[in-house]
């Protein structure tokens, strides 16, 4: 009986096969989990026996199992175990599972090698064929550089069917084995003219994805791919061929030309049928490239097509076989491409992609917002925006309203607001965007809010008034808990009440919109910016009744405070606690005060006192690493990953951070101003390390692109700034038209004049047809953030920096004195010791006698100016005054001189310098060519006050060519953009015995030589730098044991040279 | 004749997952079951399953007229349903949207010649054959068959060999 029953259960477990799993996990469909965990009970049994057969039947389920998701990871080596069987039933399935279950870390990977030879070499060829199957999967580096020979010879082998596999898998291999492309190449090349299509389909894949990373090298191979192209009927392998032909082209522009016969052949050929479409596609993803000028006809195509299929359905479906909405999307897409190149002809359709705008189908409606956002220009925005808001309205279901509402901003501030003309109507956008029901985007609406009231100064009266009705209306936006998001934008309002108070019409009534009861529903973060901002507007309120005799009505607003802010004192949220007690007790004392007639609002006001100036999100990468300082390695160990988890980035919360670490000084009294300035210039020339402002080192600095320099145009509004209740941003539309008439009238009356003046005979030909871009001048200006970090911290940088100088030699005074020690020095010694300082590189000259320090920087704005600052430093007892500053100028180089002033002039250092004191001087030079370092001869000349002498002093400044390189952060794909571009020259170099870690060679380099780190993997790493005159300089840097080697590429070999040099004896000094 | 000795033959790096065309092939019916899944990258098997559920409810969330072309995250789906069955690809953004949509009827042609008129359990039943049929078709990411007689002529070889 027992017996009989074992008997039965193990011939069941031979029975189960994968069709009796299958059907039996559809017969337990309350309790699958448990029949499962059975099924694999027993599979755990199979794989045990050493029956192949049983085995592979239980690898087979398991790979059911493991499609379901049932990790079966354990069973990996009775996978390789059914692999090695040598009857190929069995082989298939064991490979079939290792290709579905085994990945790059699966470490049994490690004993498959010589069985995966085996089949490769097998006589079988679906014993090929299935290991180079399952090989596509999980080939591992080891395994490729294995196996790489083998797979290489099956490339010629006799059956097409192996072959095709073989050149495949190759590319695989390219991938995980690079040093294999090399060999593998000629034969892969032979390929593409094999007798097999399929083997020939398989070639021009892989060719076709090589050559996209690096076309040029495939550039030889493009009359085989023409002959392919005309010949094939693969729709699949001309799809790949023309795209090939995509990356080929702008390095070719001759091969687009020849093209357009046989596109424009093959597009007759399949007309009418869905190939068309297929081609036509091919086709726009090619279109993107300039060199092609047929583009604008296989425009028409396509938007024939998106047009009928919009107009007339049932006749384009049955002329193309194709639902309309693939047609529909492709076109499109087709067009986004276009746009790049030809953004007139895809504008010109305007009409017709706002019409995509209704379509039902959510991945067309994408598709055209994607579009419009590269079509707005600054006449059409507010027309786009106008009906994208039309849209909003209308649309169904939030993901779809949110998708609008991110692309309404995005479209507004692409490029620092480049094609916004009148801030009023965008702060409008914003305003009737906060009565969405339901976004998630509130915190992107206000950090809008907040970035255009910050940057855009004309705008703030206006915003202010708009602001607080929002908080007025506050209700509005809350009422409904569930539209949680949008109250976001009160966060921003009340911070732009509070800060720009000072515009409010009637801050009262604010102050108590800020203070109601209703606000502690809000979320922590956002009440605390209430408390915070309720006391600015306080400070406000009370700077204004200053004046008035009767304080009742301060008095009164005191009391107000003191009433409401006991609600926030007891909040649950610590911050919002804190700051409401801090201010209460302020209030309180300010309160008392005022009962005592003392006038406070000036200290209250000089608590927030101080101008909120916006910082490029980029300004830190600036700040240069110090040497040895490497921020890769911890200081501590990381933390264990659960406390991370919780930490929520918002946006909103950087932008708090300048509020808080602001300097808030108090005013003073313009005497005591005065008194200070004079005292502190007093410290400032007796102090060795202040950098004071020569006339010369003025001029440097307005040419900066700083934040202050650029003006702020006040322009004559021709809107009411004031807009009572929430504002409709319709009427800007009509306003902004109105006003570029009249602008354009204006235009039109000087150019009339312009006309007189010029006479008729040469006056350029007026336009009277629509306006173009150039014409709109914007309505505001936005002060733009370049990537100028606030001069005051570089200063305080660069005081450091000089600091550590090494210590200075006395600069001796007698003339003889100082030739002697001038020979003995032996010229000059140049030590490359810069840091780097803001954009500038600088080059430090130290010459052994007269200790004087300078670098060398080149000039962003001008890319024939280089900048010189000198450090002048008197080791002497003596006074030195009167000194004279001139060079030698050569050919290349020329010292700037004041206009007036002969070319053999010197210049005057505008300081005099008291016994141990130093201070910089600052000198233009104009250069014309970079390519070459050079030295420059100059003397400085001074008298020395004691003994009423002359003195002179030689030196040589050296121009080495990094000086003229400028570290430009570069992103990887910008890299690769321009190391396919084709363009530069390349050279290398090779520095033996360096040693040194890696990543501090890395920062040597971009520390020395200005660069840049584009990316870095293991001990490889490329590099970027630019020179002042825009020559692009990369850098391949590779390491192995204590050879470097460094291949370098630039569109200038003579500066490529001797940057290398440079390098080179930058790694030799160490 | 190209002298290869010109030829720089450093493979830029990249992100790995961009190498990849096809990034995956699902064939999931109206339920959610996944009947089939082949992946040309790695995902972790505890990803797969969220990833599937995710990508069955976006395409099951679309109507019938819509076009077969989905947006998901950074990647692109082209999907086609047949029945009650739907065969969900997934491409990176370089693939062509339309030689997809096209490969996936001729995977459904061929199935349905070697089914005769296949159907969803013809798929459950013989998921080791689908995937040769599959396989034979896509290797590694990338379209190496697409003639009929051609995918299918291992698939009959094998058949023989089981049968004798």
């Amino acid at each position: 009986m027992a017996l009989k029953i074992v008997k039965g259960s193990i011939d069941r477990m031979f029975d189960k096969n994968l069709q009796d799993l299958v059907r039996g996990i559809r017969n337990h469909k309350e309790d699958e989990a448990k029949y499962i965990s059975t099924c694999i009970d027993e599979i755990k049994q199979e794989l045990k026996q050493d029956n192949i057969a049983v085995k592979a039947n239980a690898v087979c389920k398991l790979t059911y199992l493991q499609m379901l998701g049932y990790d079966v990871s354990w069973a990996a080596f009775n996978i390789v175990e059914v692999m090695s069987s040598s009857k190929f039933t069995y082989k298939r399935i064991g490979y079939l599972a290792a290709s579905q279950c085994f990945h790059e870390n699966t470490d049994v990977i490690m004993l498959t090698t010589n069985q995966i030879r085996k089949d490769l070499s097998s006589p079988n060829q679906y014993d090929t064929g299935v290991a180079l199957t399952g090989l596509s999967c999980f080939v591992t580096p080891d395994l490729a550089r294995d196996l790489a020979n083998d797979i290489m010879t099956l490339m010629s082998h006799t059956k097409p069917y192996i072959r095709k596999k073989a050149v495949l898998i190759m590319y695989k291999v390219f991938l995980k084995y690079p040093e294999s492309l090399r060999p593998a190449f000629p034969r892969l090349k032979e390929k593409l003219e094999d007798p097999d299509p399929g083997v020939q389909s398989a070639a021009v894949n892989v060719i076709c994805e090589l050559a996209r990373r690096n076309p040029k090298n495939y550039l030889s191979l493009a009359p085989l791919f023409f002959k392919l192209m005309t010949s094939s009927t693969n729709n699949w392998v001309l799809i790949k061929i023309i795209k090939l032909f995509g990356a080929l082209t702008p390095l070719e522009p001759r091969l687009g030309k020849k093209l357009i016969e046989p596109l424009t052949n093959l597009i007759h050929r399949s007309f009418s049928s869905r190939v068309l479409i297929f081609i036509c596609f091919g086709f726009f993803k090619l279109a993107h490239k300039k060199s092609f000028s047929d583009v604008i006809v296989s425009l028409c195509y396509i938007t024939v097509l998106i047009s009928l299929s919009s107009g007339m359905p049932n006749h384009s479906a049955s002329s193309v076989f194709l639902r309309i909405s693939v047609v529909k999307y492709l076109g499109l897409l087709a067009m986004s491409k276009i746009l790049k190149t030809h953004p007139k002809s895809v504008q010109s359709h305007k009409d017709l992609i706002l019409q995509c705008l209704d379509d039902k189908d959510e991945s067309i409606r994408l598709r055209a917002l994607d579009l419009l956002y590269g079509m707005v220009s600054k006449k059409n925005l507010m027309e786009i925006v106008k009906k994208l808001m039309i849209h909003v309205d209308k649309a169904e279901g939030t993901t779809y309203r949110d998708e609008l509402l991110t692309k309404i901003i995005d479209i507004c501030s692409q490029s620092n607001y480049q094609y916004i003309t009148n801030f009023e109507w965008y702060i409008s956008i914003l305003v009737e965007l906060t009565r969405l029901e339901g976004t998630r985007h509130g915190h992107l609406i206000a950090s809008q809010m907040l970035d255009v009231a910050i940057r855009v100064k004309a705008i703030r009266v206006f915003a202010v008034a708009q602001m607080a009705t929002l908080l007025d209306n506050a209700h509005l936006l809350t009422g409904n808990m569930q539209r949680n998001g949008i109250c976001e934008v009160l966060y921003a309002a009340a911070w732009i009440c509070g800060e720009f108070s000072e515009h409010l019409e009637n801050p009262v009534q604010t102050l108590e919109a800020m203070l109601r009861p209703k606000v502690a529903t809000l979320p922590g973060h956002i009440q605390a910016v209430y408390v915070q901002n309720a006391a600015k507007l306080f400070a406000t309120i009370l700077k204004n009744q200053e004046g008035n005799t009767d304080s009742t009505a301060a008095q009164e607003t005191s009391q107000m405070m003191i009433d409401r802010l006991p609600l926030f004192v007891q909040s649950a949220n610590l911050e919002v606690q804190e700051r409401a007690s801090c201010i209460l007790q302020l209030v309180k004392y300010i309160q008392k005060l005022q009962q005592k007639d003392v006038e406070v609002a000036e200290e209250v006001s000089a608590l927030f006192a101080g101008e909120l100036n916006p910082v490029a999100p980029k300004a830190q990468k600036k700040v240069p690493v110090p040497e040895g300082l490497d921020l890769d390695a911890w200081i501590n160990e990381p933390p264990s990953e659960s406390e991370s988890e919780d930490e929520q980035p918002k946006a909103i919360f950087t932008k708090e951070e300048p509020k808080h670490s602001r300097p808030r000084h108090t005013e003073v009294d313009e005497k005591e101003l005065a008194r200070r300035r004079e005292a502190r210039k007093q410290e400032q020339a007796n102090n060795p390390f202040y950098i004071k402002a020569s006339p010369s080192s003025q001029k440097v600095y307005q040419e900066a692109p700083g934040v202050e320099h650029i003006p702020v145009v006040q322009i004559d509004l021709s809107v009411p700034l004031k807009v009572p209740g929430l504002p409709m941003s319709d009427q800007y539309v009509k306003l902004e038209e109105e006003r570029r008439q009249k602008e354009r009238a204006e235009k039109k009356k000087k150019e009339k004049k312009k006309r007189k003046e010029k006479r008729s005979g040469r006056g350029k030909k007026h336009d009277s047809g629509p306006e173009s871009e150039e014409d709109i001048t914007p309505a505001h200006v936005v002060d733009i953030v370049t990537e100028e970090m606030p001069e005051k911290s570089s200063k305080h940088k660069k005081k450091k920096q000089k600091k550590e100088k090494e210590e200075k030699e006395k600069k001796k005074k007698k003339k003889h004195h100082h030739h002697h020690h001038h020979s003995d020095g032996g010229g000059e010694e140049s030590v490359q010791n810069g840091t780097v300082e803001e954009e500038e590189p600088l080059t430090f000259l130290v010459f052994p006698l007269p200790r004087k320090v300078c670098d060398i920087q080149g000039n962003l704005q001008d890319g024939s100016q280089v900048v010189v600052s000198v450090i002048f430093e008197n080791k002497s007892d003596s006074f030195l005054k009167s000194m004279e500053f001139n060079v030698l100028d050569s050919l290349n180089s020329k010292l700037q001189r004041p206009e007036g002033s002969g070319p053999h002039d010197g210049l005057t250092v505008p300081f005099q310098l008291p016994p141990g004191v130093s201070n910089e001087a600052r000198f233009v030079f104009t250069v014309q060519s970079i390519v070459m370092p050079q030295k420059l001869k100059g003397t400085l000349t001074f008298i020395v006050k004691d003994s009423s002498t002359h003195e002179k002093l030689d030196f040589k400044l050296h121009f080495t060519c990094t000086s003229y390189l400028i570290t430009t952060p570069c992103y990887s794909d910008a890299f690769a953009k321009l190391l396919e571009s084709g363009d530069l020259k390349s050279s290398s170099v090779r520095l033996e015995g360096v040693n040194m870690p890696f990543h501090h060679l890395l920062a040597r380099i971009c520390f020395h030589h200005h660069f840049s780190v584009v990316e870095r993997i293991d001990s490889c790493a490329s590099m970027y730098s630019r020179s002042i005159q825009g020559h692009h300089v990369c850098l391949l840097v590779k390491t192995s044991g204590q050879t470097v080697s460094i291949d370098a590429k630039c569109d200038e070999p003579t500066l490529l040279g001797n940057v290398l040099d440079e390098i080179k004896q930058t790694f030799s000094q160490c | 004749m190209v002298c290869t000795d010109n030829i720089d033959f450093t493979i830029p790096l990249q992100p790995a997952t961009d190498r990849i065309m096809i990034k995956f092939v699902l064939m999931v019916n109206r339920q959610g079951q996944t009947r089939l899944s082949r992946y040309y990258h790695s995902v972790e098997l505890s990803r797969r399953a969220a990833l599937e559920a995710d990508v069955v409810r976006y395409c099951l969330s679309r109507k019938k007229d819509q076009c077969s072309f989905v947006e998901y995250k950074d990647f692109k789906l082209v999907y086609r349903q047949y029945a009650a069955l739907y065969i969900v690809v997934g491409i990176t953004d370089s693939e062509n949207e339309l030689s997809i949509y096209e490969l996936v009827h001729n995977f459904v042609e061929v199935l349905d010649k070697y089914f005769s008129r296949v159907s969803e359990l013809d798929i459950m039943f013989n998921l080791d054959r689908v995937h040769i049929i599959l396989d034979e078709m896509i290797q590694n990411g990338h379209i190496v068959e697409t003639n009929k007689s051609r995918i299918l002529a291992p698939l009959t070889t094998i058949d023989k060999m089981v049968d004798s």
